[in-house]
């Protein structure tokens, strides 16, 4: 009846494993009671839950990916508590217990924080950047969001029942496979993998048609704001690599749950076939995670910076060829696989060569910078700790790209650094930037800066003690994911490691304070214009936070800045002559039913309860057949709402409030020499 | 209207037959046992890339003279995306294959 599900699976073997289920269900409970205390199920529900509306599904992308930084970084302070101690110890982890948190820190932090991170902020920004009202399948949308939501519940309900994977973030056969994993771990992974990276392809397919299809008129391709194109571009990337991870995972499911043997030494099958596959997708999966973040960069700075972005047709194609280029390195993550020295010698170039554009927008970034008029604006100041900071974990990149020097540095906590290196100035900083810079558009008021540059700075300095030392332990020989070691010259650095993830812990806590007061103080810091920043792209012309709609009237573009032309030219906040009416998608309850059958599917084939396997799946098929029979699955806002909503918001702007835009007059030959570089 | 209605239905169902062919030649070869060795994998992927082909024609209705420029496009991109990612997977393997003979 329960497959191999039995009260084994409560974990009561040991006091860590058992307190972490206590928070974790001790949470659930109070978000249970919080909610039912505030009365808010109904409001949860009907107005955000089944909403289809992109804005609110972003806002919620972005809540799940903050939840889950918290469980991901405790999982990090874990594994540092941990190594801080054990020189010649067990320290408190068993070593069963320390290879599932490194494994969950790894997959939760990509999968599950920097994933539903950076689609949030697309979700939030994308289609008011190209003056649409909506994405171009708002249902699928809320499917992806539920989906990806499914798969990080199954993570997180492996602490309390049963056990997470002990093999890793990328779980390498033959070690994950039945044989030598024969318990549950392995599956939860594999299913929290299959359900949450169905939800990023649809997510993925969805952006490209939305970004092809329905851009407003005027907006070319040329034009794109650069967080779009980055957009089209890991798009791309999700609907092609997607598919490999997906079809890998589900060998592996096979492999284990039905006896077939892709990649286990039996009947022909080889288990590099894995780590090859994987590597298609996860290649291109360090760009999907790091591109949006380029785009937010280049927004950021051009705002700040007040100038036009420089060099914005090459960071076009920087953007495309990185794209590109990221599908023909995968192999420079098993070059120790042993391959010949052609094999070596042209991924280990190709991945040389992924540097150059990167390179290419590093400089277009200063020279934005350059003789502008810098405000340091939390977004900025980010902006600015990740150049300086990239480019170290670029440097170390290329060095890693040599195959030689990888036979030495491959599984060294080099490459530990090496990669946080990449992820937390290139993907995290990138998306707190954005946060700090769109939140008024989804909320309508200004986060706190101040709080904001505490954090900024926490995190850095956090990042660079917790990190460096690991560069030089590389050197020094240490392996990465060590429960213990023997080495006495270790301990030091990493202690000093520890104490540097003790304060990105406080860089947390400054951001929940920042989001604490900013919410407390709410009512000083409203963003009545929808344009706090002097803003230069599209979506500053919709109100903060914006009408359902975005748009009453669907702009026209004439340039790439094309909000900045707007008030230049005078046409920004102009009430239209006449508003017509608007059609928008219903809510629909499917999306959440669909999140809701896929954890079952997913949780019922990790335990084999196959009659709940096969039950889940039925009815999603039903809910997917009754959605494709409704006929009436949008409705009309009406003119005159539309136009009371747009006389609401026009009629709260002063000219006062407005920024004043004469510093950016063209100055013509009479009145003197343009100032250099000003737009 | 009507005309072209009937039209696509005997594209859609011609279509239909070839992909039924198409599947059922693997199958059959492999079921069968008709086919050993090396040639079993060559007919079962020129099979699978006819298939691709057929659906994309029969299917999609794509051709050189009614489809937007800019779809084609993004079918070459997509087919130079898969050769490198397929092409890459058989480089490396048969290299790996011929390195632990
Ligand atoms: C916030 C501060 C962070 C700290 C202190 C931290 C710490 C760690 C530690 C100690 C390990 C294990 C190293 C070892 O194997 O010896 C690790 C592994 C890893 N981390 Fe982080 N991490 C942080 C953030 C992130 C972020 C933001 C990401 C991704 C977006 C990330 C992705 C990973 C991955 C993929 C692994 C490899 C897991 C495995 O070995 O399977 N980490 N991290
Ligand atoms: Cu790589």
């Amino acid at each position: 009846m329960l497959g191999r599900l039995t009260i084994e699976a409560i974990p009561l073997y040991s006091w860590v494993a058992m307190g972490g289920a206590a928070v974790t269900v001790g949470g659930g409970i109070a978000v249970f009671l919080l909610i039912t205390y505030l009365r808010a199920w109904k409001v949860l529900w009907t107005d955000w839950l089944t909403s289809l509306d992109h804005k609110k599904i972003g806002i919620m992308y972005v809540v799940l990916a903050l939840v889950m930084l918290v469980r991901g970084f405790i999982d990090a302070l874990m594994m540092r508590a941990q190594q801080a101690i054990a020189l010649n110890n067990e320290g408190y982890l068993p070593p069963e217990h320390f290879e599932q948190i490194f494994s969950s820190h790894g997959t939760i932090m990509i999968f599950f924080v920097a994933m539903p991170f950076l689609t949030g902020l697309i979700n939030i920004i994308v289609p008011q950047q190209i003056g649409a009202r909506d994405v171009a399948f708002p249902f699928l949308n809320s499917v992806s969001l539920f989906l990806t939501a499914a798969g990080a519940g199954l993570v997180l309900i492996s602490l309390a029942i049963g056990k997470f994977s002990t093999a890793g973030w990328t779980g390498y056969p033959p070690y994950s496979g039945i044989d030598y994993n024969p318990g549950v771990g392995v599956d939860y992974w594999l299913w929290a993998l299959i359900v949450s990276g169905v939800g990023s392809t649809a997510s993925g397919i969805n952006f490209i048609v939305t970004i092809v299809k329905n851009r407003c008129p005027g907006m070319t391709y040329m034009r794109m704001p650069m967080f779009t194109w980055t957009t089209l571009c890991i798009s791309i990337l999700i609907a092609f690599a997607f598919p490999a991870l997906t079809v890998v995972a589900a060998q592996l499911a096979l492999d284990r749950t039905l006896g077939f043997h892709f990649f286990t030494n039996g009947d022909g099958g080889n288990m590099m076939l894995f780590a090859n596959l994987l590597w298609i997708w996860g290649h291109p999966e360090v760009y999907i995670l790091i591109l949006p973040a380029f785009g937010i960069f280049s927004e950021v700075v051009a705002t700040f910076s007040r100038k036009r972005l420089f060099g914005y047709k090459s960071l076009v194609y920087a953007t495309a060829c990185i794209a590109i280029l990221s599908f023909t390195v995968w192999l420079h993550h098993f070059f120790t696989m042993g391959s010949s020295a052609n094999v070596n010698a042209v991924f280990g170039i190709a991945t040389m060569i992924i540097a150059v554009p990167t390179g290419v927008k590093i400089f277009d970034w200063m020279f934005t910078m350059y003789r502008g008029r810098i405000e340091f604006h939390p977004s900025m100041v980010f902006t600015i700790g990740f150049m300086v900071t990239f480019v170290i974990g670029g440097v170390t990149g290329v060095l890693l790209a040599l195959p030689p020097a990888d036979y030495l540095m491959h599984n060294s906590t080099f490459l530990v650094a090496h990669f946080h290196n990449m992820l937390i100035p290139g993907a995290l900083f990138g998306y707190f930037a954005g946060l700090n810079y769109w939140f008024p558009k989804a909320f309508g008021f200004k986060l706190d800066a101040k709080w904001g540059i505490r954090s900024f700075w926490f995190w850095i300095i956090g990042f660079y003690l917790a990190f460096m030392p690991l560069y030089v332990l590389g050197f020094m020989g240490m392996s990465r994911r060590m429960e213990h070691y023997a080495d006495p010259n270790w301990q030091p650095y990493l202690i000093v490691a520890a104490l540097g993830a003790v304060c990105v812990l406080l860089g947390i806590v400054c951001i929940a304070i920042q989001l604490y007061v900013s919410a407390k103080n709410w009512g000083s810091a409203r963003d009545l214009t929808g344009d706090p920043w002097n803003g230069r792209t599209l979506e500053w012309a919709t109100a903060s936070p914006a009408a359902p709609y975005n748009f009453a009237i669907v702009p026209t573009v004439r340039d790439i800045d094309a909000f900045h032309d707007m008030k230049l030219g005078g046409t920004a906040y102009q009430p239209a002559a006449a508003y017509e009416d608007i059609v928008m998608p219903k809510s629909s309850g499917l999306g959440p039913v669909l999140g809701a059958l896929s954890f079952a599917l997913g949780f019922a084939m990790v335990w084999y309860i196959w009659w709940l396997a096969a039950l889940a799946f039925v009815l999603a098929l039903v809910c997917v057949g009754i959605r494709a029979c409704d006929d009436e699955s949008e409705f009309i806002i009406p003119a005159a709402e539309v136009a009371r909503i747009e006389g609401a918001h026009l009629g709260q702007i002063t000219s006062a409030d407005m920024h004043d835009m004469r510093d950016f007059q063209p100055v013509g030959p009479a009145s003197g020499a343009p100032l250099p570089g000003r737009a | 209207m009507h005309h072209s209605a009937e039209r696509s239905l005997s594209t859609y169902l011609t279509g239909f037959a070839l992909a039924v062919v198409l599947t059922a030649i693997p199958f059959a070869l492999v079921w069968g046992g008709l086919l050993t060795g090396p040639a079993v994998y060559v007919v079962i992927a020129v099979a699978a890339v006819i298939q691709v082909v057929v659906h994309l024609v029969f299917f999609l209705h794509m051709n050189f003279k009614s489809t937007p420029g800019e779809n084609l496009f993004f079918l070459g991109f997509a087919a130079v995306l898969i050769c490198i990612m397929v092409g890459g997977s058989l480089w490396i393997m048969m290299d790996l294959h011929h390195r632990m003979m």
